[in-house]
């Protein structure tokens, strides 16, 4: 049984405004992969998943979704941002944010029932369904995270994009939306960009780290190769805290 | 009222109603885009406009609406391909568009008295045939606004998701300034060319200190706009006033006055809050 390629990046170059950013990237995800990437600040991890957006148009190198081309089919991605910067004065409700995110799927000029319901259902699943008539810039930075993922998850999306989705929010949300994702990726395809190493290796299928170049081999290993070509530190300082299981390394478990 | 019973001032009245609509709804937009500049930008090009129908022989207004409609889409494709230099291109823009105004004037054959009607405006001299043009581009901007409200207000809220879902921000975007570059025509006799961009942003701007939602913010801003074209009209009629800066002025004062309020009501909302 071979997995379909959802995500397939071959030979990606990528640079802004002169500098190189990413180099030589090679990756394919498959379908109801739950890939983890981590990697330094200014890595590029961002910038990977804008350039499977087409947010970011690479120097060279091919990127394909579910067998298309970006152009083509970068609308079967749900997308959370790392920073989503908005006018707190925009006249908005955050039932009205949710509600965007199906409008380009939407026939005609207004919201149709099922589109209604789907957006009652992401707010719930973000618990917010309470807040529901609320104007965006009355939330807090965390509250608002979670909107956006309910705006992601609300076109039905075959991929999910997270971009440190969990940056802002509380302890007791971060537990319920790993659960959350970990139910999700058995009908989709996710792939997660966070720093929170020890939830990564808890929750993900499979790892890779991002500092340029990319290193992954398809499964949950994290290695110590990884670890010190992505942060390019001695293990020590990283591995505090990282379950044994997924700390591997080239021989053998660390620690 | 004997205010009332001139057929102009009557006239006068429609037409600052009919402005009022264009720019309560297209202002609301500039205001929560915050796209001042690009509009006034678009506004000081319609000069070029104007006197492009002088040279030509046709009717300035007309030479107005193709003249502002092409600017706006230039304008568009600017600040779609130069982010970094937006602001200073469609500074220059400006400049030129007036520039060419100037020129086509010059070069014009015959007489261009009015000239300055269009500049500061003259609502007490709309002729019929213009009353149409703007009932018409009133419709115009509120079948298109109508249609697209919701792609307009996602491409103003998140550009870069509007771009995710698949949204042509750049259609999007270039629409709503032909929109503008509409309304500015509208507003040409009302209050000129120099003026429109305050009573563009003025009703919005109020509206949105009391408002929570896009559609009271634009009905509110009908409202006011009403208002200070009205209230505008019969002062200017009162004490023989320019109408189009006295329109402008009052909507001025208006604007500092819910400023104030914003502030004294805000003030005793914390005070209050304090002493529980
Ligand atoms: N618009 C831009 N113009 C120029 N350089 C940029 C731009 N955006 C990002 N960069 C550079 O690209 C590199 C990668 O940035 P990116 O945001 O992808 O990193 P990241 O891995 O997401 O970092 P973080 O963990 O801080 O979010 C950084 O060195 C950054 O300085
Ligand atoms: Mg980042």
């Amino acid at each position: 049984m071979t997995a379909e390629e959802v995500i397939r990046i071959k030979n990606l170059y990528v640079s802004l405004a002169g500098t190189p950013v990413l180099e030589d990237i090679n990756l394919t995800v498959y379908q109801g992969d739950f890939l983890g990437i981590i990697g330094p600040n200014g890595g590029g991890k961002s910038t990977l998943l804008r350039s499977i957006l087409g947010l970011v148009k690479p120097d060279k190198g091919e990127i394909s979704i579910a067998g298309g081309s970006v152009e083509k089919n970068h609308t079967l991605i749900g997308y959370v941002p790392q920073y989503a910067v908005f006018d707190r004065s925009f006249p908005i409700k955050v039932r009205d944010v949710v509600l965007m995110g199906r409008l380009a799927k939407r026939r005609g000029r207004f919201y149709s029932r099922q589109d209604y319901e789907q957006m009652e259902r992401c707010l719930e699943l973000v618990e917010m369904q309470e807040l529901r008539n609320r104007p965006i810039g009355d939330l807090s930075g965390g509250e608002r995270q979670r909107v956006l993922v309910a705006r992601a998850l609300v076109a039905d999306p075959i991929i999910l994009l997270l971009d440190e989705p969990t940056a802002s929010v509380d302890s007791h949300f971060q537990a319920t939306f790993y659960e959350l994702l970990e139910r999700l990726s058995k009908t989709m395809t996710i792939v997660l960009v966070s720093h929170d190493i020890t939830a990564i290796s808890t929750y993900v299928s499979t790892i890779a780290c991002l500092n340029r170049t990319l290193h992954y081999q398809h499964n949950k290993e994290l290695t110590v190769e990884m670890i010190e070509h992505g942060y390019n530190c001695p293990v020590e300082l990283i591995a505090h805290g990282i379950p044994h299981r997924v700390l591997h390394a080239h021989d053998g478990v660390v620690g | 009222m004997e205010f009332l019973q001139y057929e102009f001032i009557r006239n006068a009245l429609m037409v600052g109603f009919l402005v009022s609509i264009a720019c309560g709804v297209v202002g609301t937009y500039v205001v929560i885009k915050r796209i001042a500049f690009i509009s006034g930008s678009i506004s000081h090009t319609a000069y070029g406009g104007i006197g492009l129908g002088y040279y030509l022989g046709i009717n300035p207004m007309v030479g107005a609406t193709f003249f502002t409609l092409f600017s706006a889409l230039a304008m568009g494709e600017v600040s779609h391909r130069m982010k970094d230099r937006e602001d200073t291109v469609i500074g220059i823009m400006w400049a030129i568009g007036m520039a060419l105004g100037v020129i086509f004037v010059k070069l014009s054959p015959g007489y261009t008295a009015d000239l300055m009607s269009y500049l500061f405006g003259s609502i007490l001299t709309v002729p019929h045939n213009e009353l149409i043009l703007v009932l018409i581009l009133d419709i115009i901007i509120l079948l298109t606004v109508g249609l697209f409200h919701d792609q307009f207000t996602m491409v103003a809220f998140d550009e870069e998701f509007a771009q995710v879902i698949g949204i042509s921000t750049r259609f999007y975007n270039g629409l709503l300034l032909c929109l503008i570059a509409l309304t500015v025509v509208v507003m040409i006799r009302a209050v000129g060319i120099i003026l429109v961009i305050a009573l563009l942003t003025i009703p919005p701007s109020i509206a949105g200190q009391y408002t929570r939602s896009m559609g009271s913010m634009m009905g509110l801003s009908i409202l006011l706009g009403a208002v200070f074209t009205t209230g505008g009209l019969y002062l200017s009629y009162l004490f023989d006033l320019p109408s189009g800066a006295t329109i402008i002025l009052l909507a001025g004062t208006g604007f500092l006055l819910s400023l104030l309020l914003k502030n004294i009501t805000g003030k005793i909302a914390q005070e209050k809050r304090w002493d529980m």
